[in-house]
């Protein structure tokens, strides 16, 4: 039995009719919003880490091009960036797939606002720890691997959450290029249909599931890391 | 450079902004020997404590472990440091880190120490500290004397030349203080070079080798216990020892 006629057991211009029939379009595009922003997390992940570590530790020129790097990012809107992204490098010659595009640009936003958060958690964890690192002959490098970034990515996490969050409900700017994410797809599907309340709802709860259920894999992952005697009890 | 001197400090100085905190320190430490440094609180103690491992760097004058100038540029830090153990007033044990993993880490990181070898030292330190039941215990499990031993065990395990302890019991609780001492003066006991930053006058005249009295960036006077304690030359000293009594209630005999 086909998708197709097992939705015509719900009644004509129902809502679950609608629903139904939408379940093909509107899981792709939930998958393709899911892959973006795990890519987007992962290269603002990194990138945002040694923004942080520049900014900290690093000399003047290094924590001035770190510095101006996140406050030109955070300084402009996410959807400018990625239409220069998309729109504005084909003039230097540089075409890239939409989906490629819209990944791109959400990193290197989201690698902003994750160096400030990483910044934070590193600048909290106590002076002695580095000092106690050094004195037993680590170089500072050593140090900032094995002392100071475990418990600086542990304290990170609550606040970097939000982070997480944030880019998996702005990927849906990505559909500025055109990209069949969730939201866009969505879209379509309401402009076809007139059936704009029911289709953007249901697009609104499959956002709020998704982050419910990134919530709580951060949260065990959280519960996982704690440093024992450390811990807060709910 | 041959000399009968583990550490020799010529004419240290170091300013913070206008605040000149050490002014000229010299001092010298045999083998074995193990000195105290008191004095009342801002007056370069644990600055020049923590130039002899250049956490802190000074701004003139030098300092030698053995033959090498620490205070030389382009010296190797890291070799340096692991030669002198080094135990802060508040333990600054790694916090995500066992007890264990505490004092493993420099031997398989900085030593490059093979696992099992760097378990089995790390345990033996834990134990010469009393406290290899408390291997698999995360720092925030364990009482303040329990964590200022095991950063002592962190030290030892490094099989340092020197020992430097800047004020180690001065954040604990009264009830704790002497399970770290007792270790100190085990230390010693067994030959350990050692210099201590203390307000612990008792014990320090009944380990230390020689006392130093330090204030407002100069050492005062320094000698022997009994000199120092019974006999202080400096008017300075003797203020000092018998605002000391007046406050614990008691001559620090």
């Amino acid at each position: 039995m086909s998708w197709e006629t097992l939705c015509q057991n719900f009644a004509e211009d129902s809502f679950w009719r609608l629903a139904c029939d939408s379940v093909p379009k509107i899981s792709q595009g939930t998958l393709l919003t899911i892959e973006i922003t795990f890519a987007a997390i992962a290269i603002g992940f990194v990138f945002g880490l040694l923004l942080a570590l520049g900014r900290v530790y690093g000399n003047r020129p290094i924590y001035a091009l770190c510095s101006g790097y996140v406050h030109f990012v955070r300084g402009t809107p996410l959807l400018v960036q990625l239409l220069i992204i998309y729109y504005g490098l084909p003039s230097f010659e540089i075409r890239l797939d939409p989906v490629l595009a819209g990944i791109i640009g959400l990193g290197i936003n989201s690698a902003a606002y994750q160096a400030e958060y990483f910044r934070g958690a590193i600048q909290s964890i106590r002076a002695g720890q580095m000092q106690a690192a050094l004195a037993i002959g680590m170089s500072r490098p050593q140090a900032i691997r094995s002392i100071i970034l475990p418990q600086a990515l542990r304290l990170v996490i609550p606040p970097w959450s939000n982070e997480l969050i944030y880019t998996l409900k702005y990927s849906s700017a990505v559909s500025f290029l055109a990209v069949d994410e969730l939201y866009w797809t969505g879209h379509h599907i309401a402009v076809k249909t007139y059936r704009y309340f029911d289709v953007y709802l249901i697009i609104a709860f499959i956002y709020l599931a998704l982050v419910l259920i990134l919530t709580k894999i951060i949260d065990k992952i959280e519960d996982r890391l704690r440093i024992p005697g450390l811990e807060i009890k709910h | 450079m041959a000399s009968e001197f583990l550490v020799r400090i010529h004419d240290l100085h170091k300013r913070y902004g206008h605040e000149e905190v050490l002014k000229g320190v010299s001092l010298n430490v045999r083998p074995g020997e193990t000195k105290a440094i008191i004095g009342p609180s801002g007056t370069g103690k644990s600055t020049m404590l923590r130039c002899i491992n250049r956490l802190t760097d000074p701004d003139q004058g030098q300092i030698w472990l053995e033959s090498t100038e620490v205070t030389a540029h382009g010296v190797d830090l890291n070799k340096i440091r692991q030669q002198i153990g080094f135990v802060f007033q508040d333990f600054n044990l790694f916090q995500h880190l066992t007890a264990l993993d505490n004092v493993r880490l420099g031997l398989m990181k900085v030593k490059n120490m093979p696992k099992d070898r760097a378990t089995e030292l790390a345990l033996y330190e834990l134990k010469r500290v009393g406290l290899e039941h408390k291997a698999n215990a995360y720092p925030n499990q364990l009482s303040g004397g329990q964590q200022q031993r095991v950063s002592i065990a962190r030290a030892l395990a490094m099989e340092p030349k020197l020992m430097l302890f800047d004020e180690p019991t001065s954040a604990l609780d009264p009830e704790l203080i002497g399970e770290v001492l007792k270790v100190m003066k085990t230390l010693a006991d067994e030959g350990m070079t050692m210099l201590i930053v203390t307000h612990e006058l008792g014990f320090a005249r009944s380990v230390c080798d020689e006392i130093i009295f330090m204030e407002k960036g100069f050492i005062v006077e320094q000698g022997s216990p009994e000199q120092l304690f019974n006999n202080p030359k400096q008017p300075r000293t003797r203020e000092f020892l018998s605002k000391l009594s007046e406050l614990y209630g008691e001559s620090p005999a």
